[in-house]
């Protein structure tokens, strides 16, 4: 009974013999789009991992414990113990004796300036710091912990390789042999790097920290969420509730549309123009810096703000019409209020991006070396991503952990905005 | 996994297709010459049932009209016949559907070689965006039925002159699918499902979005293709199963409640649900 | 007085007046019963009244600000110059600076010359004279406009009208802002880059196939203290371009398409998250990440294979640029494959088409003139992009397309001829805002194409 036509017997072997062809090809397809995903996710597993492993040791810094003998004749040598003279002390000379104390068999002068330079130059200022605080110290001894060059932070952290030939190694063997001495006394130890949070940059590494770039972006941040939030509300709000479509709302919009894909360096031309050829703003201030950042995050606030306004239902715009509400009483009393959560989601992930910019910060000068931690929105600061560029473009192998470190916190901050942006949506989120 | 032989086999199962089963459906649900024979089908969309319990036999070389009301699980039932349920997320599936007596759904059966056999035509027009040629040629070039390019040109030809196509695009072959008419788009996705030339052919309401003109030209394509091929079509429109079908079956809320030849339903149905319906008290 | 303190002053008498004109309109008509007699409510007779208090003296403020610092020292350095023999601008802008210098301080007064010192010592009075002046001219006006609306107050004045006005037309100008963005982009560019071609002519700019800004190669000519010619670092702009696309448009595709026809809902919710982290990180981190640990791989790779990698290539920055553009290629993708409807997708498989076969054949097919817009704008992402560059990439024009060498971009010497020093006239910093011109004309092309594009795609399926 072959009730079948004898064509569709033909096309059923013709369709049999491709399909074992059909399904690689299948397998092979979906595998590329596995491989895809999974490249991708192992790229950021592998930047993460390797920032992280550059960067954490960043967070502690070495120390050696020093036993002072605060002498009266280096520290107060007319024995005023007035506040003003105790901070005139000769603190290099009571550590440099100190070291020699711990060291004596050091005679040579070229020596003992490496012994010297095991330890940081900030020793001398925490030990002032110490002493006036404690005036009741002079004339005793008592041991200190002081805070360790960078290159010997960098061998007791063993990412000096004491294999290397010497002349390789930015450690000889005599400062490995001091170290070696002073850990057997248990005189090294490791602490948390506070000062990498409280300082401002600094030449020497183990002094810089970020706190002067977390506040430049900062004070950045406070100018662009203070300008483009509310303006880029109102533009939306102007565009979606108020204008006619016309030709001037469509250049409008397109204009939009084409900034939001603007280069970022862009931006930071003309930043460097207006605000600091025409208007003569300060250079390097974050003045400027939020003034930049907020041209450049407007479009995104515009367009984010926008498709908040369109996912209120025009249902709740009928009704506030209906019962007399003016069109600017509509506007603010229904729809805005509606739509709020979703701007205030769009301007978290706006700033955000904002703190994550860097282009344009360095065209308007907010890369050059500022030690002081910025104090007003006209003072010379950079920013933390800024602050990452700087470090990185230093020839300062300690530098390498600290821009990583700085990155650590950079990304810390992001996610934590990101965070929560989705919290934001997702507790205000509606569906209508 | 069977590649040929494609006739009407028994295979060894309790319920044979022909033979009575146990089923609340009035009418006869088995048919003589059996290409696709439903038994104890359930469908689920994750946990709501949206076919419960379903017989039926479709008749080779016979058109076939499912009709119920909006919602009665026809177009469902319609889609288990070629797996496109499958892309369904939570569509899951009990009983048995067999095609010339092969299980579709066991595990061997491969899913494409199905569909090249239970072609599908839906309710809104969908050509690709692609030239009309390549419309009906997508079908026979995946599954490598044309060898040369003279033997493609061949099957575009005649499954447009089947549709009934021809004479109007054969002077803009290369142009988009997506400019005919929607009945001429309706037209040529049926050339479509015709070019790798399936033993059936389903419909899901194919004229629901074409006007009455448009309309009329399907069924009578409809009508002619009914020499050559097995068609399964979902409607709404009882008129148009009246005129296309030779046989009817009448689902209501994922039941099959009555299956018989389509005048004998029309004039004088053997349930009271499909007497309503035919007579327009709901629907 | 300072202007923030003027600005305060300023809006605390308005939201006094806001209050004023509140009670006086309901006392018009004889306390809170007879509010129904007013035109418009209490509150919008005091946004009426605060309004016109505000607003006239603030436009006052600002527009000073703007300004006013600009006419002074232009009207200081002109009283100063006539002094002394005709000037080039040059010497213009370098009496400005210093004048500017020892009155901010920054130069001691004893080392500046008398006529400087003069300059400085008139600067600083005209500076405090006319903040003063404004302070009075702006409080005078506030007054009076606040008095004279106080006074026209009357229970017909329909004050809600006019206060929704005035909000109408502020929103107005903030979304006219963007014009003005856009004008400033294009102004800041064009003048300083119109400076340029006169010293360098826009061929040799354009067709130039030799970089090196800082170098004189003839030293007689007025305005060549180097060579101009852009091509290297169009082409070394290119090279990574090309580098970062090859990277991110399969990848990015292909993640797109896994995610939105293969991957289980669970995978989803794991992976688009991950690929959108990806998208939030800094470009600065990408830099050092390229800089720090993908160059040095390269050139070991490079050693291991017997190729010669320059430790700055196009290749590390590329490649990472590449990693950077995949989640922006990949939620673009994602956007037109789910734009696709179903409708296509079932009637392709309907016809016994694999998932893949109708991903390919159909699915992409419908989908490639959004993608394709996708990409463009990608790639004007990628020409743009700067930091990855300019931590990674090399400093100096090469003409060479091997990815292997080192090559600069049009971002790169942007920021090398502009960050440092800030002298307007030289060829070499004029030359950043020609290069400046040249990058926003070529991404404003590309995303004016893509938007249209991408627009007209999802009309299509509307």
């Amino acid at each position: 009974m072959n009730s079948i036509s004898d064509t569709s017997a033909v096309r059923a072997r013709r369709v049999a013999k491709r399909l074992r062809r059909r399904h690689w090809a299948e397998r092979r397809f979906r595998l590329y789009g596995l491989t895809a995903v999974l490249l991708s996710v192992g790229f950021m597993v592998f930047l993460f991992a390797n920032i992280i492993g550059k960067g954490y040791r960043a967070f502690e810094q070495t120390y050696i414990r020093v036993d002072i003998n605060y002498a009266e004749e280096l520290i107060d040598p007319n024995g005023t113990r007035l506040a003003q003279d105790l901070a005139d002390g000769n603190y290099q000379g009571v550590i440099k004796a100190s070291m020699r104390a711990q060291f004596p068999d050091v005679v040579e002068r070229s020596e003992q300036r490496k012994l010297y330079g095991l330890l940081s130059e900030s020793a001398e200022r925490a030990l002032k710091d110490h002493v006036v605080g404690n005036p009741g110290l002079i004339g005793h001894s008592d041991s200190v912990w002081l805070l360790a060059d960078d290159h010997i932070d960098l061998l007791v952290k063993g990412e000096i390789s004491t294999e290397a030939a010497e002349e390789d190694r930015r450690v000889d063997d005599q400062e490995i042999k001091w170290m070696a001495a002073l850990t057997a006394g248990h005189r090294v130890e490791r602490h948390f790097n506070w000062s990498f949070f409280t300082e401002g940059d600094s030449r020497e590494p183990e002094q810089a920290g970020i706190l002067g770039a977390v506040k430049g972006s900062l004070f950045a941040l406070l100018i662009t969420i203070g300008l483009s939030f509310p303006i880029g509300v109102a533009a939306a709000l102007y565009l979606e509730e108020f204008a006619r479509r016309d030709h001037f709302t469509d250049v409008i919009e397109v204009n939009i549309n084409n900034l939001a894909a603007v280069p970022s360096i862009v931006f930071g031309i003309l930043g460097l123009s207006v605000f600091i050829q025409f208007f003569g703003l300060p250079r390097s201030s974050p003045l400027v810096g939020g003034l930049v950042l907020t041209l450049m995050t407007l479009p995104t606030i515009i367009i984010s703000s926008r498709a908040a306004l369109k996912a209120v239902p025009p249902s709740i715009r009928q009704a506030a019409f209906g019962i007399g509400a003016s069109r600017v009483q509509m506007v603010l009393h229904h729809v805005l209020p509606l739509a709020l959560p979703g701007m205030l989601t769009g301007a978290i992930i706006g700033m955000a991006r904002a703190l994550g910019e860097t282009a344009p910060l360095l065209m308007i000068g907010m890369v050059s070396f500022v030690a002081d931690v910025p104090t007003n929105l006209s003072s010379a600061a950079t920013a933390l991503p800024v602050q990452v560029y700087l470090w990185s473009s230093s020839a300062e192998q300690a530098f390498v952990e600290r821009t990583s470190a700085a990155i650590m916190v950079l990304l810390a901050f992001l996610l934590t905005m990101n965070l929560l942006a989705v919290i934001l949506r997702n507790r205000f989120e509606r569906r209508w | 996994m069977t590649t040929n032989s494609i006739q009407v086999t028994a295979a060894p199962d309790h319920s044979l297709p022909g033979e009575p089963v146990e089923t609340r459906t009035v009418g006869q649900i088995s048919v003589q010459q059996p290409v696709l024979s439903a038994r104890a089908v359930n469908i689920f969309y994750g946990a709501k049932q949206a076919i419960k319990d379903i017989n039926l036999d479709i008749g080779l070389h016979s058109v076939t009209a499912l009709i119920g009301p909006s919602g009665c699980g026809k177009s469902t039932f319609l889609r288990s016949m070629n797996r496109m349920n499958d892309t369904i997320p939570g569509a899951r599936m009990t009983g048995r559907i067999t095609l010339d007596g092969e299980d579709i759904y066991s595990g061997d059966q491969d899913v494409v070689q199905l569909r090249a056999r239970v072609g599908m035509v839906f309710q809104q027009p969908n050509p690709f965006p692609k030239s009309i040629y390549e419309n009906v040629a997508y079908g026979p070039r995946i599954h490598g039925l044309a060898v040369t390019r003279a033997d493609l040109d061949v099957i575009v030809q005649s499954s447009l002159q089947k549709a009934g196509l021809w004479s109007e695009v054969k002077d803009r072959l290369s142009h988009p699918g997506t400019g005919l008419s929607g009945g001429q788009q309706q037209r040529l996705c049926i050339a479509r499902a015709m070019a790798v030339d399936p033993e059936v052919i389903l419909m899901d309401e194919p004229c629901s979005a074409l006007d009455p003109v448009a309309t009329a030209r399907i069924e009578d394509l409809i009508d002619e293709l009914r020499d050559k091929y097995t068609i399964v079509i979902v409607t709404h429109n009882m008129q148009q199963a009246a005129r296309v079908s030779q046989r009817t079956a009448y689902f209501h809320m994922g039941e099959l409640i009555e299956v018989g030849a389509t005048n004998q339903i029309f004039t004088n149905p053997g349930h009271r649900l499909t007497e309503d319906y035919i007579t327009g008290r709901f629907g | 007085m300072l202007t923030s303190t003027l600005l305060l002053i300023l809006i605390g008498c308005s939201v006094a007046m806001y209050f004023v004109g509140r009670s006086r309109s309901i006392a018009l008509v004889g306390g809170r019963s007879g509010i129904s007699k007013l035109n418009s409510l209490p509150g919008h007779y005091g946004l009426w009244v605060a309004a016109w208090c505000l607003l006239p003296a603030l436009a006052i403020v600002l527009a000073w600000n703007a300004l006013g610092h600009r006419l002074i020292v232009s009207a200081v350095v002109s009283q100063a110059s006539s002094v002394t023999a005709p000037m080039s601008p040059g010497q213009r802008s370098l009496l400005l600076s210093d004048i500017q210098n020892v009155e901010d301080g920054t130069v001691p007064l004893a080392l500046a010359s008398p006529s400087v010192k003069a300059a400085a010592f008139e600067l600083r009075r005209l500076e405090q004279l006319s903040h003063s002046a404004v302070a009075v001219l702006a409080l005078c006006v506030m007054l009076l406009a606040g008095g004279l609306t106080w006074h026209r107050l009357s229970p017909t004045v329909r004050a809600r009208h006019a206060v929704e006005k005035v909000f109408r037309v502020g929103l107005a100008a903030c979304s006219t802002l963007a014009i003005f963005i856009t004008i400033g982009i294009v102004a800041s560019v064009l003048f300083e880059a119109l400076r340029f071609f006169h010293l360098v002519p826009v061929t040799d700019f354009l067709f130039g196939t030799q970089w090196s800004p800082q170098m004189a190669i003839r030293a007689d000519q007025v305005g060549s203290s180097g060579a101009f010619g852009a091509v290297p670092l169009f082409l070394g702009t290119l090279v990574i371009s090309v580098v970062a696309m090859g990277v991110s448009i399969p990848i990015g595709l292909f993640a797109a398409i896994y995610l939105a026809e293969y991957a289980n809902r669970r995978v989803r919710a794991i992976a688009k998250p991950l690929l959108e982290l990806l998208a939030g990180i800094p470009t600065v981190v990408y830099g050092f990440f390229a800089a720090l640990t993908v160059g040095p791989l390269l050139v070991n790779f490079g050693r291991v294979i017997g190729v010669a990698v320059a430790p700055e290539s196009g290749l590390a920055a590329g490649l990472v640029m590449g990693v950077m553009i995949i989640p922006f290629v990949s939620s673009l993708a994602d956007d037109m494959i789910t734009a696709v409807p179903k409708a296509l997708r079932d009637g392709s498989l309907a016809l016994g088409a694999t998932r893949s076969e109708t991903i390919r054949k159909v699915v992409l097919r419908a989908a490639l003139p959004g993608i394709a817009g996708g990409v463009l704008l990608a790639v004007s992402r990628a020409i743009g992009e700067t930091m990855i560059v300019v931590m990674a990439a090399g400093l100096t024009g090469t003409m060479t397309a091997n990815p292997f060498r080192s090559v600069t971009t049009v971002t790169v010497q942007i920021v090398q001829l502009l960050v440092g020093d800030s002298e307007f006239d030289s060829p070499k910093t004029l030359a950043a805002f020609a290069l400046g011109l040249v990058l926003f004309a070529a991404t404003l092309a590309l995303n004016f194409i893509a938007l249209v594009i991408v627009r007209k795609y999802r009309e299509q399926y509307q």
